[in-house]
This record gives C-alpha cells, sequence and structure tokens, in this order.
C-alpha cells in the first residue's frame, strides 16, 4: 500500500488516537504512516454490532416475558457465553444455564447476585431490574 | 516511582511491546518489524472449532506470546514471564518489577480496558500493553497502539489482567533479563532463525487449516457459506474476517506490510539476498487482502451477495495463497550470501 492510500476515514478509535500502519513512499521504501480510520473496518464493527443490538433486543423480550432471566439480557449486553461468564464468576456452566430461568434466578442469594454483578460491573439492583447504565 | 521509559506507538500491540521493551538493550535497533519478523510474526490459520462472537475464530498473526518469546530467544536475551492464580500476588509482583526499574510488558483482555473506545470492546485477551510506573495509586500505561500513555487504577488494571474466557492472560507478565548486548551480529542471525520458523509456519504445517494451504481451503469453504450459512451469517463471517485481518493498525493487509516492512529492513543487515523483491510479493499479497476485504464489504453490507460474489471472494483467497506461496518458498530457497 502506497503512503498515500493509506485510508483516513474517521473511526470511532480515529477519534481518540490514529493508527500506526506501515505504507511505502514514493521511492518504495516502507514508513510507518497514520491512518484514522478505515471504511471497509468500520463497516464490518458496525455489522457485529448490529448482530449484537439484535440479540439483546431479543434477549430482553424474552426476559420482559418471563421466557428467561435478567441473565441473559446481561449476558448478551456483556458479549459473554456462560464460559466467560463461568470464568467470571466461578459458577459452573450448568448452573448459569439453569440460572438463566427466571424461576431459579429469583431463588439467588444476594451473594450469589452480587458475582454476577461483578462480573457484569454492575450493581445487583440493576441485575435484578435490568437497569442500563452507559459506561 | 517513575521508570525511563520512552512510549512510541506501533501499529501491532505484540510486536510494538516487543519493540519498546527491548529499545534500551538494543539502543532502538530492534524495531517494530525488525521485532515482527524476527518473531516470526506472520500466519494465516482458520479454526471453525473456535467460536469468537459467534463466528469462527480467523488469525492472520502467530499466537499470542509466540513473538515476544521468539524475538528475545533469537536475540539470545533471558526472558522472564509469570502467570498468576492470585491476583494479589500477580500485583505484588508487578509492583516489585516497577519498584526494581524493570518496565514489564502485560497481556490483557481489552473489553475492560477503560480507554478503549466502546465499540472495540469485545472479549479479546490477547491484547497487549506496557506497564512502566505508577504516580500516587495510578499505574502508568504505554498502550502501543495508543498514540499517547494512559493511567489505570488497581482495580482497572487488575480486571483486564484478570480477563477470563478464550485465551485468558491470568495475570500473564513478562520482561527481558537487563543488561543483555545485541550485537549486529546477533540481529543478522536473528532475522534468519525468525524467516526460518515463518517459513516453517506457512509452509510446512500439516493439514490445511494453518499457513498457506489454510488460505487456500479457506477461499473454498467461503464459496460454500451463502448456500450453507444463508447470506446474513455469511456476511457476519465475512465481517468477522476482515475484523481480524484488520485488527489494529495493519491497514487493511492482515499484517503483510509489516512483514514486507521487515524484509526490507532485514535487508539492511543482509544485503545481496534479495529480500527487497521478496518485500515487494508481500506488498502485493497486503493489497490483494485490502481489495478483497473491499469486496467482502460489499457482501456484509448487502450492497451485493451472489454466489458468483461469494465464488469471486473465495478465489481472491485462492489467488492470495499462490502469491504468499511463492514468496515464502523464495525465502525459503535463499541461500544467504
Amino acid at each position: 500500500m502506497k503512503k498515500d492510500d493509506v485510508p483516513q476515514d474517521l473511526s470511532s478509535l480515529g477519534k481518540i488516537t490514529q493508527e500506526v500502519c506501515y505504507a511505502t513512499d514514493s521511492s518504495g521504501k516502507y514508513v510507518a504512516a497514520l491512518s484514522s480510520g478505515w471504511d471497509v473496518k468500520i463497516n464490518a464493527l458496525d455489522v457485529a454490532w448490529g448482530d449484537i443490538e439484535k440479540r439483546i433486543a431479543a434477549a430482553k423480550e424474552k426476559v420482559l416475558n418471563k421466557e428467561a432471566s435478567p441473565l441473559l439480557f446481561f449476558m448478551e449486553y456483556r458479549l459473554m457465553d456462560s464460559k466467560i461468564l463461568a470464568g467470571y464468576t466461578g459458577f459452573w456452566q450448568w448452573q448459569i444455564k439453569r440460572h438463566l430461568k427466571p424461576e431459579a434466578f429469583n431463588k439467588l442469594t444476594d451473594k450469589q447476585l452480587k458475582k454476577y454483578a461483578e462480573a457484569f460491573n454492575i450493581k445487583v439492583e440493576d441485575l435484578k431490574s435490568i437497569t442500563v447504565h452507559e459506561d | 516511582m517513575k521508570i525511563e521509559f520512552e512510549h512510541h506507538q506501533a501499529a501491532h500491540c505484540e510486536s510494538g511491546v516487543t519493540s519498546n521493551l527491548l529499545r534500551n538493550s538494543s539502543g532502538g535497533k530492534i524495531t517494530e518489524p525488525l521485532a515482527f519478523g524476527i518473531g516470526a510474526g506472520l500466519f494465516f490459520a482458520y479454526i471453525p472449532l473456535i467460536k469468537i462472537n459467534n463466528g469462527p475464530a480467523i488469525a492472520f498473526r502467530t499466537m499470542p506470546g509466540y513473538i515476544f518469546n521468539r524475538t528475545c530467544k533469537s536475540l539470545g536475551i533471558p526472558v522472564i514471564s509469570k502467570k498468576f492464580s492470585s491476583k494479589e500476588k500477580a500485583e505484588a509482583y508487578l509492583k516489585e518489577c516497577l519498584h526494581n526499574g524493570d518496565p514489564v510488558g502485560c497481556q490483557v483482555g481489552v473489553y475492560y480496558l477503560p480507554y478503549f473506545p466502546k465499540e472495540y470492546r469485545f472479549h479479546f485477551n490477547a491484547h497487549n500493553l506496557i506497564v512502566y510506573g505508577m504516580d500516587d495509586d495510578k499505574y502508568l500505561i504505554s498502550d502501543p497502539i495508543m498514540d499517547t500513555t494512559h493511567v489505570m487504577d488497581s482495580c482497572q488494571l487488575e480486571r483486564v489482567r484478570f480477563a477470563k474466557g478464550a485465551l485468558a492472560p491470568k495475570g500473564h507478565i513478562y520482561y527481558p533479563k537487563h543488561g543483555a548486548v545485541i550485537t549486529d551480529e546477533t540481529i543478522k542471525q536473528a532475522i534468519k532463525s525468525g524467516i526460518k520458523k515463518n517459513v516453517y509456519n506457512m509452509l510446512s504445517i500439516p493439514g490445511s487449516f494453518a499457513g498457506v494451504s489454510g488460505i487456500k481451503n479457506t477461499g473454498k469453504k467461503i464459496k460454500k457459506w451463502r448456500d450453507k450459512l444463508g447470506l446474513q451469517t455469511a456476511g457476519l463471517y465475512l465481517a468477522q474476517m476482515v475484523r481480524m485481518q484488520e485488527e489494529i493498525g495493519t491497514g487493511g493487509g492482515g499484517f503483510r506490510y509489516i512483514y514486507a516492512a521487515f524484509l526490507q529492513e532485514a535487508d539492511n543487515y543482509l544485503p545481496g539476498n534479495q529480500l527487497p523483491e521478496i518485500s515487494e510479493m508481500f506488498t502485493k499479497a497486503g493489497d490483494m487482502w485490502r481489495t478483497a476485504a473491499v469486496h467482502a464489504a460489499g457482501i456484509y453490507k448487502g450492497r451485493i451477495g451472489s454466489q458468483e460474489d461469494f465464488d469471486t471472494m473465495g478465489n481472491y483467497l485462492i489467488e492470495i495463497a499462490e502469491v504468499e506461496k511463492m514468496a515464502f518458498e523464495k525465502l525459503k530457497n535463499i541461500k544467504w550470501q
């Protein structure tokens, strides 16, 4: 890639820092150049987040219909599968799957709820009421 | 507690951390492209069994941790590397290193990394940064992909050092022992051994998931994605591939440009081995990856999406595999002058 072709499409990262990439100058020598982002990648990220938003919305619907516990919503919100959540909480994956049912979730002790809340980096009351504070 | 340390922005986190940690002992000679090449950083692997964000894992560079270890090993620099099960011990050890005047590399997860924009926060646990001191109770952070330094408090740092999920860092900390001297002769030998290792990884790993055969095989698979997965999921998979390829700072070329830059720099140490010509082949491969990414974007944006478009996409990878195969075979056949 030639230095002049280094993409300069402003990305969310580009607002914070430019990225270094290697490109060739007029004599063909590689130099470090700065890029503010690239549409192709911005779109790839948009596609990924579009999919995540859909999953979050579907999870919320399920929780409101009492088909799933608030856990499902926050797992989607925090992009966690049961394996990652098991890592953060110390619960087994089968326990997490059980806690995804509203009946099982409602029986959780304060201590157990706290573990989940910590993993999601939220407060216990927000976990129960599925309240989101942007961070 | 402040250690003499200069922050230098880099294209890629691990080669950047490696180059920055070796700046003192190498007198700045180990640039980022040299670290990337000596560490045999270029790779390709398609691992459908490992799911990342509901898509297949596709890697364009070597396993996390390898670049630093290989680069130091090839340069004859002893490495200190530790993982921890206890968060308290991990922090105590970090403080001890800083107290001894050693800036240290840390493997971290990016999901809870406070200075990262939200759009970039996934559960990706193979990011690398340098901790180079403390200011009151804040840690001083040099993240090579950022243009300036940052600070993190103890809780924030602990959270990312003990991120969970695939490739969990487990407080992984690493740094080169100081006092080592790097001569031009060591660099020459290290370049040769880095190239040899990379040739092996791209040409000789058995099976069809890795190296140039992995690229070719992925190209063949992509042609079937539309039928097998449906247009929407196939689009998501392609977007995932582009995101891995364009992992921060590669300019879209899937690390091929860094490798091309490495070969140019290597030519200064080992002239007369046709390295500039081979470098151009990697530039070409990088350009082709970029063109393929633009085509992929057409699909995941929904602008195009016929079977023919997927065939074209697959063919791009098959052609790239050919170019990279030729380039690595040239490297393999070098009789060093």
